[in-house]
């Protein structure tokens, strides 16, 4: 192994090098501030009352710590016609997310072993086919979709939802397993054929057990997708099936009234504690999927 | 019959996503170009009728804008978030002892919904109470900036936001692409008392090509299927102002019933879509099967 440690060029002099280094951290923290600066002012907005909004300034802590904007926001804030806040969307979204998560990871996760690994001819058309369509923009399928949920008995259901999901989740979890088992040697899928072992085996047996740290890529990815999606939610669902960003927007966008921003706060914290969360106990993992396919190799 | 089930297992393993894709997208894609063809107006009308929803698409003044719009925020959010990008992944790459905790502050954006974030620009850049108000509360009196319900500059604001939320990734993408650069060709070019930022400018970043490459095609897509940003930070207003052809197409599919048109402007989106991707694709995939 080389030293990867950084050597500074050696030119200047030690002060202007330390003046040098302040710039450097100066940057960093003002772009820090910039990126932070949103999430700040979302998080005291919503413990302030509307009175302090009104008279206060955006970046200002609040003088009085409430919780009545979040004890609204989750269950009593009204979206359009219904005022129960986003708790029943929350559950919404969770119902979704999870089937449509598990099923896409697992349905890519077979698919990516058949393409990487069980090469015959016509997989790769396959493989380019199904990538080609992560790239879609979803308007063009919109109508036809909105048509066959209808004939299929799952306009506005949250199966329906999940269907939707799954299909359009289906080539980037292909990718990624496939782009994973790809490295995998096929003289180990030889072998075990050789060795009697049959389809499903080898996948069971081999390549599952593997298969740990691409899974964990997967389902980040899918469950902030699904999550997060807002064209497909609001398009598919209707009263009462909504996921919670469209709660989130029929609440911020909601004309009646009196606008109350510390609850329209709270409610986007709360539509995006699940997927921060993620990003916070899989850091890692999260940054690989955003990365995964994008970067070749 | 065990035989002939176990030798065609891998292809009736992938037979259902094979018709699944073949239906829910290229039948789909196939439906809504038919479609586009025709006189649908509430409901899919068959009989194809030629141009006649692309002449009305290039006649309709808020489509122009959409698409003028498309271009004007797609290019200011690409350009933008590539440079700043890769001056926090420049900056970021100087050894820097709280790297992990800078670059977390920098990526958390990305795991926001779009609407999340339009929400919350929604009521920083609000005039009343926002940033506006906060700064004349500081003494600057004559401060002004309310963009969001300037007609002219609205779009400026969605492209605020949408750097917000995605610069933080290009920073992810070419900070991986800064350390993967060889790193005995950057010792060997500091030896010999090269400045840093020759170093950069000469081997570093002309080696991260192909990572440019694949930053602008996601930029570009996520520009062209930017959708909920728009509808949280603006709802496309003032007026039209801010309309982009996915929020085009999803008024005149869902709330003017306007199938044709719609049909029609996102069979514009796909190609535009085509464009950008179709060429990267073949490449990819080409080298791939080298």
């Amino acid at each position: 192994m080389t030293d990867m440690s950084y050597t500074p060029p050696q030119s200047g002099s030690r002060t202007g090098k330390i003046a040098l280094r302040w710039t450097l951290y100066v940057m960093l923290g003002l772009f820090a501030l910039f990126y932070l600066m949103p999430l700040f002012v979302m998080v005291t907005t919503s413990f302030k009352s509307l009175d302090e909004i009104r008279t206060g300034d955006l970046i200002s802590l609040p003088r009085e710590v409430t919780f009545d904007a979040w004890r609204t926001a989750w269950s009593g804030a009204c979206t359009g016609i219904q005022c129960e806040g986003v708790r029943p969307y929350f559950w919404n979204s969770v119902l979704i997310a999870i089937p449509a998560v598990m099923i896409s990871t697992l349905i890519g996760a077979l698919n990516g072993y058949v393409v990487a690994q069980w090469r015959f001819k016509g997989a790769n058309l396959f493989f380019a086919l199904m990538l080609f369509g992560c790239f879609i923009p979803f308007q063009v399928v919109l109508l036809p979709m909105a048509r066959m949920l209808g004939l299929m008995g799952m306009a506005g259901t949250i199966p329906g939802l999940i269907f939707v999901h799954v299909i359009y989740g289906l080539g980037f979890t292909t990718l990624f397993f496939r782009n994973y088992y790809v490295s995998i040697p096929s003289e180990l899928t030889k072998a075990a054929k050789v060795d009697g072992a049959g389809f499903f085996r080898i996948f069971w047996s081999i390549f599952l057990p593997l298969s740990l740290p691409i899974i964990v890529v997967t389902v980040i990815w899918q469950f902030t997708q699904i999550w997060n999606d807002f064209l497909f939610g609001v398009s598919f669902s209707q009263a009462g099936t909504q996921p919670v960003t469209v709660a989130l927007n029929n609440i911020v966008n909601s004309t009646t009234g009196v606008k109350a921003y510390n609850v329209d706060m709270a409610a986007a914290i709360i539509a995006a504690l699940p997927t921060l969360f993620v990003y916070v106990v899989a850091g890692k993992y999260f940054v690989r999927g955003l990365t995964a396919g994008s970067v070749k190799g | 019959m065990t035989k002939w089930l176990e030798e065609h297992m891998p292809k009736l393993v992938l037979a259902p996503s094979f018709i699944v894709v073949l239906i829910f997208v290229y039948g789909f894609i196939g439906w809504t170009a038919w479609v586009s063809f025709t006189r649908s107006r509430l409901l899919p009308r068959y009989e194809i009728d030629g141009l006649i929803q692309y002449d009305r698409l290039f006649d309709s003044p808020r489509w122009d804008t959409a698409f003028t719009n498309l271009f004007v925020f797609g290019f200011l959010f690409i350009v933008i978030a590539m440079i700043l990008g890769l001056i926090l992944a420049i900056l970021l790459d100087q050894n820097i002892r709280t790297e992990g905790a800078i670059r977390t502050i920098y990526l958390y954006p990305m795991a926001l919904s779009m609407i999340v974030t339009g929400t919350a620009w929604k009521w920083i850049l609000n005039p009343g109470l926002g940033l506006e108000a906060t700064v004349r509360g500081w003494g600057f009196e004559t401060f002004t900036f309310n963009w969001l319900v300037d007609p002219d500059m609205a779009i400026y604001t969605v492209v605020i936001a949408a750097i917000w939320q995605s610069s933080g990734f290009v920073m992810a993408l070419f900070l991986a692409g800064l350390r993967s650069v060889d790193q005995e060709i950057i010792k060997a070019a500091q030896v010999d008392g090269i400045p840093t930022w020759r170093v950069y400018t000469a081997i570093i970043i002309p080696a991260m090509a192909p990572i440019f490459l694949s930053a602008f095609i996601v930029l570009s897509h996520l520009a062209i299927k930017s959708f909920d940003l728009v509808i949280a930070l603006t709802g496309g207003g003032p007026g039209y102002a801010t309309d982009l052809p996915a929020t085009y197409m999803y008024t005149m599919a869902f709330s003017r019933g306007d199938i044709g048109q719609a049909a029609s402007s996102a069979m514009i989106m796909m190609m535009v879509v085509f464009a950008i991707v179709v060429p990267y694709l073949y490449s990819e995939l080409r080298t791939k099967d080298d």
